[in-house]
């Protein structure tokens, strides 16, 4: 028994019976193909999510501005995601320029998208379906999260969140133009400095959940959502995801009337949309975060969810459509803020905002448990 | 499968580690060292060491990288990279590298690390929660250390406005 | 629970194969006709001056210092707020011994001026 045994014996899963070859099949099964089909249906459903999202997003300004939006590409313009897309694959792109570096040129919106998907792993979409039979043929127990239920889900989340950054630095260091350059560092400093209040916001909330699993934070609110616990967090939330995704009024990172679109200035056709892409999903992500953590997920209205699993996943997509709902209605009616209030914002009120927040939760709930 | 996903993500991270020397871009190598980092993560949740993982991935992954990004986009391009080397700071470097490599060598194959296993098992931890686990010891045990780590932190701050103020 | 890794991990790679499918899709069917108008940096028609690079100052780089303390303290809050019942009322007053010391490293920040924005 040396130190090299004792390291992979780690690596195992304790005591697993030894098994006959179809098991064997039958397991890999179970441990590759299900999640592997989970991950597309995920990734596919964020798709058509974002392609959406845009539409709604372009018809919803258009009411708030009487105006009547896409209307054009099939019937309520709903085929236009559809001709927006074709169009960026099919656009020829200014390409390279003077770079500083090609690889980071390109990889840096495939860092962008890929960060914004990958937060959605975590966050459970519905509850579990009991097994149940059809035509006298046992279903197993299909499990609606749809994502990981680890006992690090927030945590998870915050990284990620971490993560998304490098995609916009590095895409608008490399583009090697001004604009871009300006805009990749207003856009380093306002993402970081955001991301700290973001933080404590969701660690008052964890004082009450005792949880990291997010499956576990919405199980907590069958009976109240913690929006009404935790008011203020809540809005310190909303306010930082506003500003990490780079939305308006905190839109600051592609100010088109002074940055010329920012990092993404050098950025035409299917990078371009990538980026697109991943800023849509990463507000898809913060609306449904928001929803679980603070709207009560699938859980809240509990006679409402426990008619039925699906109508439980209902709840969670209304609520999720209802934060994004929040965003476009923001965007429609504030002006962008100057960068110094921006951050002067965010240090100075935010963030001690936050950490009182935190310690007033801490106080009471040592003060009434349970 | 476990030894598998060992193997793959440790190759990733040597190779990783190795284009981080290599890399002639500064802003490549920091690439490298975020992918690098990344996929250390992994191999802690293959430890079974989730807390420590996504911390490395929040700290050094999202906050110590940007660091480094800062100085790259503050620095005029072109100037970065450093053109003295000198030949005996060379050798001096690997002299140190195969001192490290002899210690780590030596380290796992005599074993001295392994020790004796505390109280806190996998099974224990899988019960309590890892995190939970983490905040248990932390705030017990570890007290003081975790207090000292607020001063450490509060030189870290006070020696960075005093270095700011200086430059302007 | 180890499923659910494995869950991440795939998901990992799933997200990471897309972007690189959609980048290479378009990188087949776009039309090149490259000219060196086309790939000249953009700056609203004018040609550009002088280099990227401008002075900054050394303010962006305080925001990041100062960030990476409070990230760090922020991590620490994490395993103490999921422990905070079992650990009771003493977990409280070491907590804000701790944000005390950092929260004066805030204000120290804030009356050097290090966070205003120039």
């Amino acid at each position: 028994m040396g130190r090299k045994t004792i390291f992979f014996s780690n690596l195992r899963e304790a005591g697993k019976p030894e098994q006959t070859e179809t098991g064997k099949l039958m397991d890999w099964i179970a441990n590759l193909l299900i999640p592997l089909i989970k991950s597309l249906i995920l990734v596919i459903g964020l798709l058509v999510g974002f392609a959406y999202m845009t539409w709604a997003e372009r018809k919803l300004c258009a009411r708030f501005q009487l105006r009547y939006g896409p209307n054009r590409a099939g019937p309520f313009g709903l085929l236009q995601p559809v001709a927006d897309a074709f169009k960026a694959i099919f656009k020829e792109e200014a390409i390279f320029g003077q770079v500083h570096s090609k690889v980071i040129y390109v990889i840096a919106p495939g860092i962008s998208l890929a960060a914004a998907l990958l937060a959605f792993a975590v966050v459970p979409v519905g509850p579990t379906i009991n097994s149940f039979q059809v035509f006298g043929f046992q279903v197993p127990d299909i499990s609606l999260h749809l994502a990981a239920d680890v006992n690090i889900g927030v945590l998870y989340l915050f990284a990620i969140a971490g993560l998304g950054t490098y995609g916009i630095v590095l895409g608008g260091w490399s583009s090697n133009n001004k604009y871009s350059l300006l805009g990749a560092l207003r856009t380093t400093a306002q993402l970081i400095s955001y991301e700290l209040p973001m933080g404590l916001a969701i660690v008052s909330v964890l004082l009450l959940s005792e949880s990291l699993s997010l499956v576990k934070i919405v199980e907590k609110q069958a009976v109240l959502p913690f929006v009404v616990l935790q008011p203020v967090a809540a809005l310190i939330y909303l306010i930082c995801g506003l500003a990490e995704t780079n939305r308006s009024p905190f839109d600051l990172p592609e100010t088109e009337n002074e940055l010329v679109s920012g990092f993404a200035t050098e950025y035409g056709g299917i990078k371009f949309a990538v980026f697109f892409m991943a800023e849509y999903i990463n507000m898809i992500v913060v609306s449904a975060v928001t929803a679980t953590l603070f709207l009560g997920g699938w859980q809240w209205p509990a006679f409402l969810a426990d008619l039925h699993p699906l109508i439980a996943v209902g709840l969670f997509f209304v609520k999720t459509a209802f934060v994004l709902f929040l965003f476009v209605w923001i965007r429609a009616s504030l002006p962008r803020v100057r960068y110094d209030k921006l951050m002067k914002f965010c240090w100075k009120f935010l963030f001690p905002l936050a950490l009182v927040n935190l310690a007033v939760t801490a106080v009471v709930v040592a003060l009434l448990p349970g | 499968m476990e030894l598998a996903l060992f193997v793959v993500l440790a190759v990733i991270a040597v190779i990783a580690a190795a284009g981080v020397v290599l890399s002639k871009k500064a802003a490549t190598g920091a690439l490298f060292l975020l992918l690098n980092f990344c996929t250390l993560a992994g191999l802690y949740i293959l430890l079974n060491a989730q807390f420590i993982a996504v911390a490395q991935v929040i700290i050094y992954a999202g906050a110590i990288v940007v660091l480094f990004l800062f100085v790259l986009m503050l620095l005029s391009p072109g100037k970065e990279e450093s053109q003295d080397r000198k030949p005996y700071i060379r050798v001096f470097a690997v002299f140190l590298a195969v001192l490290m490599l002899g210690e780590v060598g030596y380290v796992a194959f005599t074993g001295v690390l392994s020790g004796t296993p505390g109280q806190y098992t996998p099974e224990k931890i899988a019960e309590v929660g890892n995190v939970q686990a983490i905040g248990q010891v932390l705030f017990t045990d570890f007290l003081l250390p975790f207090e000292l780590a607020s001063v450490l932190l509060l030189v870290g701050i006070v020696g960075a406005v005093v270095l700011a103020k200086r430059e302007l | 629970m180890l499923s659910d890794y494995t869950f991440i991990g795939i998901f990992v790679v799933v997200a990471i194969a897309f972007p690189i499918i959609a980048l290479a899709l378009a990188f087949f069917v776009r039309p090149k006709k490259p000219d060196a108008v086309k790939s000249s940096t953009y700056e609203c028609g004018l040609e550009t001056i002088g280099e990227t690079w401008v002075q900054f100052r050394v303010q962006y780089y305080v925001y990041a210092l100062v960030f990476v303390v409070f990230d760090i303290e922020t991590v620490f809050l994490y395993p103490w707020a999921v422990a905070y019942n079992k650990l009771g009322l003493f977990a409280l007053v070491e907590m804000f011994i701790f944000l005390a010391i950092l929260v004066g490293g805030l204000i120290y920040a804030w009356r050097k001026g290090a966070l205003e924005w120039v």
